[in-house]
């Protein structure tokens, strides 16, 4: 490992770092009821205004990495601790905030430049910094909204949300199986197979290349509001409706991206298939389809978010009194805004998997692609 | 007439011409041609000269506009839908999503070979063009040589008794491609098949062939039919001998003269 000295970036955040620890020491901390309480007066917030203020020994003395992670993790929880006791923050609390965030970002700063270490190591650090991020991102909402009161109806704080989420799973898991499990994923499977089997169709037939595709395209121009409603008409109020929608929504992508694909095999490979005489499906099966590959994954990506967004906004219009588009909708109306933001984080946890299972097929499907054997 | 003499390939009055927005282009213009069973036939010419397009017609990739012409005393469809010949393009044109060893399954694959068979004849190809320790790899893990190797390997694996190649050697460095040229005349020696190979090359046509025909171009014709009189075992070295410049000079003076109105 090589430290190196610091770059001028690290030496403004750790400027950063010594003035705010000093700033927080000479300011008003916080109220509590209607006093002010003095930082110099709170012991765990001195200790940590003191000892981020000599860090300015740094510049004599080498600190090791570590230790910058170390005083950062320490502000989270000496934030979190003042938190607790106090009504509202003030001067001297945002500058320990800004103190402990200035360590955080030095800590991950440093990391990245450290120089020849194994794989395993840099992969380590290449997943340290989106989860040190990802807290701090957390630390931060948390303080603000509590810290400086913010209503609970604009924002309420990660704890609440959390909560809230841990005291009702058997509601969200029961929204999770209507919205996710039923509505969105047989709506994805549907509309991405019937698209994939019509640019099939297609491929064969010239006629329906002239007829369907535009009609492709109108389909694709349907606004989901005013279809959702004609759903609910057609399908009933149940998962049936919004799986339509999603259908709706996830046809046009597919289909596109499919017929793309189906061309991009280049003549000779094309010419190859002929020299052996093979036929329209050994063709299709064993070069068209794989050069295609990219191109259905790009549209399965591209569909999973769609169908998450569709199946939840369809059921803002009509469903049975189940489901997360339902309950966003209810629960917003009767102000309950932390179970709003858990079906949020729910929604987000459940996009991201789902996108995440296809981007880890297509890696195994498209090995051989440039885009992807480079990395 | 027994089977064996009559012509592989057979050609009378073959011509061919392709309607573009600038008029027609006449690729072909009455091209007579006979190829015996168990030669190797080189196509030279500059660019334009239709030496391209006839292999390409041989293998019914394209359709002529006039004139005769059978593969294997058939025509060239019926030839293509038998599997009669195996194709050799300019690039490799390996699968890249398949290993070489799948790569070289496909043509078996198509053909509805049985998959004891379709690994013993990978084999067989893969040790024919000693590729045989890297059937697991990907095209894109090899060099420009063995891809192309490994793509004469798959033409070879069906054994089809006419190989066409469209300038195999073209993209490749001076030594790989002599290397090859050697490995190719070795197999040809070893597997007897008939070989059209297209080239622009005079060397390379001059080392390979025991007939090289020259052509020249608008209209794509042919101005010499060379046969060779070098003996069939040769090593690089027979390049350095008169024969061999006497034969070089022959095909150059073709190519000169074909030319000559074009400046």
């Amino acid at each position: 490992m090589k430290f190196g000295t610091m770059s001028s970036l690290q030496k403004v955040l750790a400027l950063i770092a010594i003035g705010a620890s000093l700033a927080a020491l000479l300011s008003p901390l916080a109220m509590i009821g209607e006093t002010t309480v003095s930082t110099l007066s709170h012991p765990i917030a001195m200790t940590f205004a003191l000892a981020g203020l000599a860090t300015i020994i740094r510049f004599k003395l080498k600190f090791s990495i570590a230790f910058d992670g170390i005083m950062s993790v320490l502000g989270i929880w000496g934030i979190m601790v003042i938190l607790n006791g106090i009504d509202k923050a003030s001067f001297g609390f945002w500058m320990l905030l800004v103190a402990a965030w200035a360590f955080g970002w030095l800590y991950i700063e440093r990391l990245s430049n450290v120089t020849g270490l194994n794989v395993f190591l840099t992969r380590l650090i290449g997943l340290i910094t989106p989860v040190f991020f990802g807290i701090w991102i957390l630390v931060l909402w948390e303080a603000i909204t509590r810290g400086a009161n913010v209503p609970f109806v604009l924002l309420p704080p990660p704890s609440m949300v959390w909560v809230k989420i841990t005291t009702s799973l058997s509601i969200l898991w029961a929204d999770f199986q209507q919205t996710i499990l039923k509505a969105v994923l047989s709506g994805y499977v549907m509309g991405c197979g019937s698209a994939f089997l019509a640019a099939i169709a297609i491929d064969r037939s010239p006629f329906l290349q002239r007829g369907l595709l535009p009609v492709g395209n109108f389909v694709a121009a349907l606004p989901i509001v005013g279809m959702a409603p004609i759903m609910v008409m057609w399908f009933g109020f149940d998962w049936e409706s919004k799986a339509a929608v999603i259908v709706i929504m996830t046809f046009f992508p597919m289909l596109v991206n499919t017929l793309t694909g189906l061309t991009v095999a280049t003549n000779m490979q094309q010419d190859l298939m002929r020299t052996y005489a093979a036929g329209y499906w050994q063709t299709l099966f064993k070069l068209r389809l794989p050069v295609a590959a990219p191109f259905i994954f790009n549209a399965l990506k591209i569909n999973s978010t769609l169908a998450l967004i569709g199946g939840i906004v369809a059921e803002f219009f009509g469903t049975p009194t189940v489901g997360m588009g339902f309950r966003i909708s209810t629960e917003v109306g009767r102000m309950n805004i932390d179970m709003v933001w858990a079906e949020i984080a729910m929604a987000a946890l459940a996009g991201s998997t789902f996108y995440g299972i296809i981007a880890l097929t297509e890696r195994a499907v498209t090995f051989w692609h440039p885009s992807i054997r480079a990395g | 007439m027994s089977k064996d003499a009559s012509p592989v390939v057979s050609a009378k009055k073959l011509s061919l011409t392709f309607e573009t927005n600038d008029g027609p282009v006449h690729a072909l213009s009455e091209i007579d041609l006979d190829i015996a069973k168990g030669e190797f036939v080189s196509f030279i010419g500059p660019s334009g000269c239709g030496k391209t397009t006839f292999l390409r017609v041989i293998a019914d990739l394209e359709k002529p506009t006039g004139g005769e012409i059978t593969v294997g005393g058939v025509s060239p469809e019926e030839a293509r839908l038998a599997r009669a010949y195996g194709f050799v393009f300019q690039a490799a044109s390996l699968y890249p999503w398949r290993s070489i060893e799948k790569n070289i399954a496909l043509p078996l694959e198509i053909m509805g070979f049985s998959k004891s068979e379709i690994q013993e004849r990978t084999r067989r190809v893969l040790e024919l063009v000693d590729l045989d320790e890297f059937g697991k790899k990907f095209p894109w893990q090899l060099s420009g040589g063995m891809q192309q190797r490994a793509s004469i390997a798959r033409a070879l694996a069906f054994d089809a008794d006419l190989l066409l190649m469209d300038e195999p050697f073209g993209a490749l460095d001076e030594i790989v491609r002599d290397h090859l040229n050697e490995q190719l005349l070795k197999l040809w020696d070893r597997t007897n098949k008939t070989i059209c190979f297209v080239t622009h090359s005079i060397p390379e046509a001059v080392y390979l062939s025991t007939k090289i025909v020259v052509m020249s171009p608008r209209p794509g014709r042919v101005i010499d039919v060379i046969e060779s009189t070098l003996p069939k075992d040769r090593s690089l070295d027979i390049r350095e001998s008169p024969k061999f410049l006497e034969l070089a000079h022959r095909v150059r003076d073709g190519l000169r003269a074909g030319h000559s109105y074009d400046e």
